[in-house]
């Protein structure tokens, strides 16, 4: 008996926390989201009212709320894509043999993972200005016309798109590198000896060993790029015509400048529901996909 | 172990206290959040006020208007509001709701400086919520109309049009002269301000019954709203939003538009970057309206303090001192922001500025929006419904019916908080 109690009291500092901070919050918001705390709830709690589902009811009704997973998946649809295969092609290129000054170019790559994004924010809106933007210079150079990146509603996800995976995707890219070197030199040099191509190696070993490593990693951006809140924030506010408005802005929105805190909770389990969802079926296709 | 870090506790929390009381005991240290422009140059007025009262410390700080709304709600849910703090109008209602401003009735009331016949009616009523002066106004903002004089006097108009038909005769005859490319006036469609001042000139109140129902199908909203939006129809504005116009300056300065309906701030801003050979070509105008009386709306920022504060003669006094007709005038040469009292504009630096009388014309007439805390997203639903029938092709009749679905689902709150009151 005595075992068990040593277990939990050196425990007890971690499930403390993790129950002050973590557990206490989420069940809190769970039941913040059957009521209609805003504004006046704040002010009296006498206008709290108990509304059992509504709030859910209410943001499945809203057009908005719609878009706004629209504007998500469109996100996660090209972003995660697209991140993926950038890390991995940096991943594989600084893991060549080939390669030069590995330490510096490591370093440069993983450097816009630790910049601040506020920063990195206006130095993107002046890259990507209509009219003296770098982008828009290079375009005019190649005698294409002039795109309104951040104010015209086609583009600004795109351009949305193109600042996150630049600034995520060196995260991604040194755990890919890991799992890169990882890999037995063994088996590439068998293969070689095989007469394997460098596509032929990448495809049947490379790509083979770091399927764990590459699920993890998609799990991890899949669930991340849900959360899209922070690039509209500092770019478009959510603009143009609400082309950037993502599921967590539009929370953001209802929560903090509306101050509905029972709406935006029912928007962040919702969202919750999505983004587990999405990733178990992840997970399960790649359990299949082992298996076979 | 124990007894001793215990004791080293109590140690820290006693040396903690009494390095609190003693600066206490010197100075009354006052929080004051101003923002934007304000923010940045109030610290220069408060430098006067510090020295005239040695013994208050004025610690400003200061926060971008994007950020302010979010920030002061967030400050009030922690119980971390500061004294004294710059407030929009029209997020007074929300935090009267709260509880959270001071009523200053009685202040006023004993004060040598502050005079109610002085301010602007419309200003002062704006701050009066519930009976209650929650608010003194510090600077107005209501919107009128800049235009280009050549342009409106090439398409055969000497004087700015006083009522709707002459603002009307004057777009039709710039538009036919300008061709497609040029327009009469520019209306960005993501601003509700340009429609809540046409709207604001008719009677009938945007809101009934304390604010719990909609009457966006009044009269006199369907007047404004019509007017709106057949200026979209007639081609005498362009269905843009602001994010399409890099420039509004640069636009106004190669007659795109000979109209445009904006704030305050612009006089400074027009008088900056338009270029030198259109220094005398434009000027400002009241707004016209459907029966030529006037009218916009009443808005503006006023000084309030906060119900939490524990030191509020101190916070008054600071009110005060900002509210003396000389720091306005100051507070004007800083910023070019209008004084609420009407003693300053006979000051020359006012007296004599033309393209500022059209704000002190307007604002005689001028009304505040309905004072509810839920009123800047009622207000944003009202654009959207317009944007709808210019952009989407909707008809007047269905547009307006959802908006006023819409905003009496926003105000259901309001409608069962008085129903429970009336229960009590």
């Amino acid at each position: 008996m005595k075992r068990p109690g040593a277990g939990w009291s050196f425990a007890a500092p971690a499930l403390i926390v993790i129950g002050l901070f973590f557990v206490g919050p989420v069940v809190a918001a769970l039941l913040l989201s059957f009521t209609d705390f805003d504004l006046y709830a704040l002010a009296d709690p006498h206008n709290l009212r108990l509304v059992g589902l509504r709030n859910y009811v209410d943001v499945l009704q809203t057009p908005l709320f719609w878009q706004a997973l629209g504007n998500t998946l469109y996100f996660v649809g090209i972003g995660v894509p697209l991140s993926l295969l950038v890390s991995l092609g940096a991943a594989l290129l600084l893991d060549s043999r080939l390669a030069r000054c590995k330490p510096f170019f490591r370093t440069a790559l993983f450097a816009p993972v630790v910049t601040t994004i506020v920063a990195v924010a206006v130095v993107f809106r002046y890259l990507f200005h209509t009219r003296y933007g770098l982008v828009n210079y290079g375009l005019g150079w190649l005698g294409l016309e002039p795109i309104d990146w951040l104010g015209d509603a086609a583009w600004s996800m795109p351009t949305i798109i193109l600042f996150a995976v630049w600034k995520n995707f060196g995260y991604n890219m040194i755990i890919l590198l890991a799992g890169l070197q990882a890999i037995p030199q063994e088996l590439h040099e068998a293969a070689r000896i095989d007469g394997a191509g460098s596509w032929q190696r990448l495809r049947h070993i490379t790509l083979p060993l770091l399927a764990p490593t590459l699920l993890v990693v998609s799990i991890i951006t899949v669930a991340g790029y849900f959360q899209l809140f922070a690039e509209p924030y500092v770019m478009t506010r959510g603009g143009p015509l609400q082309s950037t408005t993502s599921v967590l802005y539009f929370m953001y929105e209802e929560g903090f400048k509306w101050w509905n805190l029972g709406r935006a909770s029912a928007i962040a389990f919702l969202l919750f529901v999505l983004i587990l969802a999405v990733t178990s079926l992840l997970l399960r296709l790649s359990r299949r996909w082992g298996a076979a | 172990m124990k007894p001793r870090l215990a004791f080293w506790l109590a140690l820290a929390i006693l040396a903690l206290s009494l390095c609190s009381c003693r600066r206490a005991d010197e100075r009354t240290v006052l929080r004051f959040w101003g923002m934007g422009r304000e923010g940045e140059v109030v610290a220069q007025l408060i430098a006067e006020f510090e020295r005239e009262h040695p013994q208050i410390h004025v610690e400003v700080q200061q926060l971008p208007w994007t950020a302010a709304h979010e920030k002061l709600l967030t400050a009030f849910a922690g119980d971390a509001l500061p004294d004294v703090c710059q407030l929009g109008n029209t997020w007074l209602a929300e935090f009267a709701a709260l509880g959270a401003l001071q009523p200053l009735d009685g202040y006023v009331a004993q004060s040598p400086i502050v005079e109610k016949d002085d301010y602007f009616t419309a200003a002062w009523d704006t701050n009066v919520i519930g009976g209650k002066l929650l608010g003194l106004p510090w600077y107005l903002d209501t919107r009128v109309l800049f235009y280009r004089k050549d342009l409106l006097a090439r398409a055969g108009f000497l004087d700015a049009p006083r009522t709707w038909e002459q603002w009307q005769g004057a777009m039709a005859a710039i538009k036919s002269e300008a061709g497609a490319d040029a327009y009469a006036i520019l209306l960005p469609l993501d601003e509700f301000e340009p429609l809540l001042q046409l709207a604001l000139q008719q009677d009938e109140p945007l809101l009934l019954d304390g604010g719990t129902r909609a009457n966006f199908r009044s009269a006199g909203f369907r007047r404004a709203f019509a007017f709106y939006t057949d200026m979209f129809r007639q081609q005498w504005a362009p269905a843009m939003s602001d994010t399409q116009i890099s420039n509004v300056w640069n636009e106004f300065a190669r007659g795109f538009n000979t109209f445009y309906i904006t704030g305050p701030w612009n006089i400074g801003e027009f008088k900056r970057r338009l270029p030198a050979e259109l220094a005398d070509a434009w000027a400002t105008a009241p707004l016209p309206s459907s029966d030529g009386r006037g009218g916009g709306v009443a808005g503006g920022t006023s000084l309030a303090l906060f119900a939490s504060s524990r030191q509020q003669q101190a916070a008054w006094q600071l009110i005060e001192f900002l509210s003396r007709p000389a720091m306005q005038l100051r507070l004007h040469a800083l910023t070019g922001d209008l004084p609420p009292r009407r003693s300053v504009w006979s000051e020359p630096a006012l007296a004599n500025d033309e393209y500022a009388q059209a704000f002190r014309v307007q604002f005689e007439q001028a009304r505040p929006p309905p004072p509810v805390a839920e009123w800047e997203r009622i207000a944003i639903a009202m654009q959207l419904a317009a944007e709808r029938v210019v952009r989407g092709g909707v008809s007047s009749e269905d547009a307006l019916a959802r908006l006023d679905a819409e905003v009496d689902a926003m105000l259901e709150k309001r409608r069962w908080m008085r129903a429970q009151e009336q229960a009590r």
